[in-house]
């Protein structure tokens, strides 16, 4: 039987589900004018969610027969989400009021997919694994889709829609092979069987279902080759969407590409450690190149995450503990810088509309000096330059990967930075030395512009502090290898 | 038994040529009738090894709610299958050679199949029930609720999602729409409905 204290690691998630369906009634029967207070209570909520989520942490706990843990980890990359979603709802509330979009549905169904993101990062069996992938996804092809009387953004959701399911497709057959020639769904069990094999290694069956596994969780990051939906559904959903689309989802998506291959598939290193170091190559090196011929600034956000997702997954590689604090620093400072470029994005607005070509930043310097300084200091941590927070991401990284003797991989991993590094301080000379172009609307809120601020500090003055990230990352990952 | 091995030789085939016609039908309305049929044979496998649930499953979802959901979005939309077939023999080769490549691979493993050894400790503790004990509605019903009860509620939150969803992208208010207000009819007092005029007799109004 149930008792309420086996149901304590759960605490946040039940806290969040039953918000969701509270806000959902409220925002039904009040109607769409409630679009404002709906949206405050959501990221109230979060909040709430957090404070739960960390009163409630102790150490590894598992629920639901195993079905469900908790640990340092989970809970690290939990509060990157719930600060990633609650920021995101927040960034849309004058957005979504402006573009005539507001309505209530927008905060519940970011709720509804932080609640899958939830359910993904503390997936420890095939099948939970599954359905919080798919709740997170349902949600997300919905917000794509959102701006419903444009074009390009039902375009968006519906590509996103079709090769998410296929992406689902592939991971599920992946599993089910796992399952067939394991027996088990469960990590536990799974880590258990791995370890028991000793020398004859895993049968072929167990190499192909974590293959497609791994083709599955590969989309869901957008490492190449499963990136082709990324620039189009950056391009057509709306801004805040898209910023939640760079961060959240990609850190959910990394905890559980970490959780899987790190936890039970630990032991099989040797199986999949080739196939994680080509997609890093192929990311890296496709979102530096494929970058430098687009002029729409979110199309270009979309190829610089396809390249930090291929960073991130160089610590996955490494597959040590080292390579998992790389990993955790270097979500926690992505968050951060693409929050903050999002926030920039928002402002281009020009007599009402947005404006989203990288042109029309020019002589940004001259006419709003504090925003072209905020979103050169972005470009310049994105492209890894010290003394940002970008590189001291990179930095961890890549010593992970030399420590592991990944030598190959760093340096293919910083010959592209250096490519890449040509298109973020592109942007910075268009909007230093480029003839002025006409100036934006200057109807940035305040609720952006004390994020925009936040951020900034966050990159700038990181180095200060390092030890406040860095050591909560190493505890996390110290536990996640040690369970 | 011999009246078991027949059933199933008859459900097998019935089967297989509905399948077939399912995707040899010229009319998508007579594919879908076929689908309905192939269901329906595939219920009558599952019965025939003692999975009762499943069967009705598959008759109550997948004939009640998709077949019949498929054979309106047929009817409907009016989609011309005959053109979206064109082009079939074209990709037929490059089709064909991914199909026969996927088919070498599936059989590679299959041929592979061994269950580790290890694999039997490491299963979750769920003693299958004897089935001559216990319906397998009865033992399905038995850990849905308990031991799953997250992935259930997990699955029900998807399905409200995808609710929501649905709603978000297509409801649209139409202005113009005359609704039944039923307090605006109860609340409406003769007086303001009806007037009451003196008519003088002998003259109009």
């Amino acid at each position: 039987m149930l008792s309420m204290s086996q149901l304590t690691p759960a605490l946040p998630e039940i806290v969040l589900a039953c918000t969701c369906m509270a806000l959902l009634m409220l925002g039904v029967f009040r109607g769409d004018s409630s679009t404002r207070s709906v949206s405050w209570i959501a990221v109230l909520a979060l909040v709430v969610v957090g404070v739960v989520l960390t009163s409630v942490q102790s150490g590894r706990m598992v629920a639901f027969g195993g079905q469900f843990v908790v640990d340092d980890f989970a809970h690290f990359m939990k509060w990157l989400i719930i600060i990633g979603s609650s920021l995101a709802i927040i960034m849309s509330i004058n957005f979504n009021e402006q573009e005539s979009i507001a309505r209530f549905e927008y905060p519940v169904l970011i709720l509804f997919a932080t609640l899958g993101m939830f359910m993904m990062v503390s997936a420890n069996d095939l099948i939970s694994l599954y359905v919080g992938l798919e709740l997170q996804s349902l949600a997300l092809y919905v917000v794509a889709a959102f701006r419903r009387d444009s074009l390009k953004s039902s375009e968006a959701g519906l590509k996103y829609f079709v090769l998410g399911a296929l992406s689902s497709g592939m991971l599920l057959y992946g599993c089910s092979l796992i399952y067939g020639f394991a027996g088990t769904t469960s990590f536990d069990g799974l880590a258990t069987l791995f370890k028991g094999l000793g020398g004859t290694g895993p049968s072929v069956g167990l190499v192909v279902g974590l293959v497609f596994l791994i083709a599955g969780l590969a989309f869901k990051v957008s490492a190449v080759p499963f990136h082709m939906w990324t620039p189009d559904v950056y391009e057509g959903a709306p801004t805040p969407v898209t910023a939640f689309f760079a961060v959240a989802p990609k850190i959910a998506a990394i905890a559980l590409f970490v959780r899987v291959l790190v936890g039970p598939f630990g032991v099989l290193i040797a199986e999949w450690q080739q196939v994680i170091v080509l997609i890093s190559i192929a990311s890296m090196v496709l979102g530096a190149l494929a970058a430098i011929w687009q002029d729409n600034i979110k199309r270009l956000l979309a190829y610089s995450s396809i390249g930090h997702m291929g960073y991130a997954l160089i610590g996955l590689a490494a597959g040590t503990e080292a390579g998992v604090r790389g990993i955790l620093v270097y979500m926690a400072i992505y968050l951060a810088m693409n929050v903050g470029t999002f926030c920039c994005v928002l402002a281009m607005r020009r007599t009402g509309r947005m404006v989203e070509g990288i042109s029309d930043l020019a002589g940004l310097a001259r006419n709003q000096p504090m925003l072209a300084l905020a979103l050169a200091i972005f470009m310049f941590s994105m492209a890894g330059i010290p003394p940002l927070a970008g590189f001291f991401g990179k930095l961890y990284i890549f010593l992970a990967a030399i420590e592991s003797g990944l030598y190959t991989l760093a340096i293919i991993g910083v010959l592209a930075s250096v490519i890449g590094s040509y298109y973020y301080l592109r942007i910075i000379k268009i909007m230093y030395f480029d003839e002025p172009a006409e100036a934006f609307d200057r109807t940035m809120s305040r609720e952006v512009k004390i994020i925009l601020v936040g951020t900034t500090l966050f990159v700038t003055f990181f180095i200060v502090r390092p030890d406040i990230v860095v050591g909560g990352a190493g505890t996390a990952a110290r536990m996640l290898l040690a369970g | 038994m011999i009246i078991q091995a027949l059933s199933f030789y008859l459900f097998a085939f019935v089967a297989i040529a509905a399948a077939v016609m399912v995707i040899s039908a010229r009319n998508p309305v007579h594919s879908v009738l076929f689908l309905i049929l192939a269901f329906f044979n595939a219920a009558g496998l599952f019965v025939l090894i003692g999975a009762e649930f499943i069967a009705m499953i598959l008759i109550v979802v997948y004939v009640g709610a998709v077949a019949v959901l498929f054979l309106f979005v047929v009817m409907m939309l009016d989609i011309s299958f005959s053109e979206l077939r064109q082009g079939f023999l074209q990709y037929l080769p490059i089709g064909g050679l991914v199909g026969i490549v996927l088919l070498a691979e599936l059989l590679m493993i299959g041929g592979s199949w061994v269950i580790a050894p290890v694999a039997e400790g490491a299963v979750r503790g769920f003693p299958a029930p004897p089935i001559d004990q216990v319906t397998n509605t009865h033992a399905i019903g038995k850990i849905l609720y308990t031991d799953f009860i997250y992935l259930f509620q997990g699955a029900g939150m998807v399905l409200l999602v995808a609710m929501i969803g649905a709603i978000v992208l297509t409801l649209r208010s139409r202005p113009g729409v005359r609704k039944q207000k039923i307090s605006d009819q109860i609340n409406r007092r003769p007086e303001d409905a009806i007037e009451i005029k003196k008519v003088q007799s002998g003259s109009g109004i």
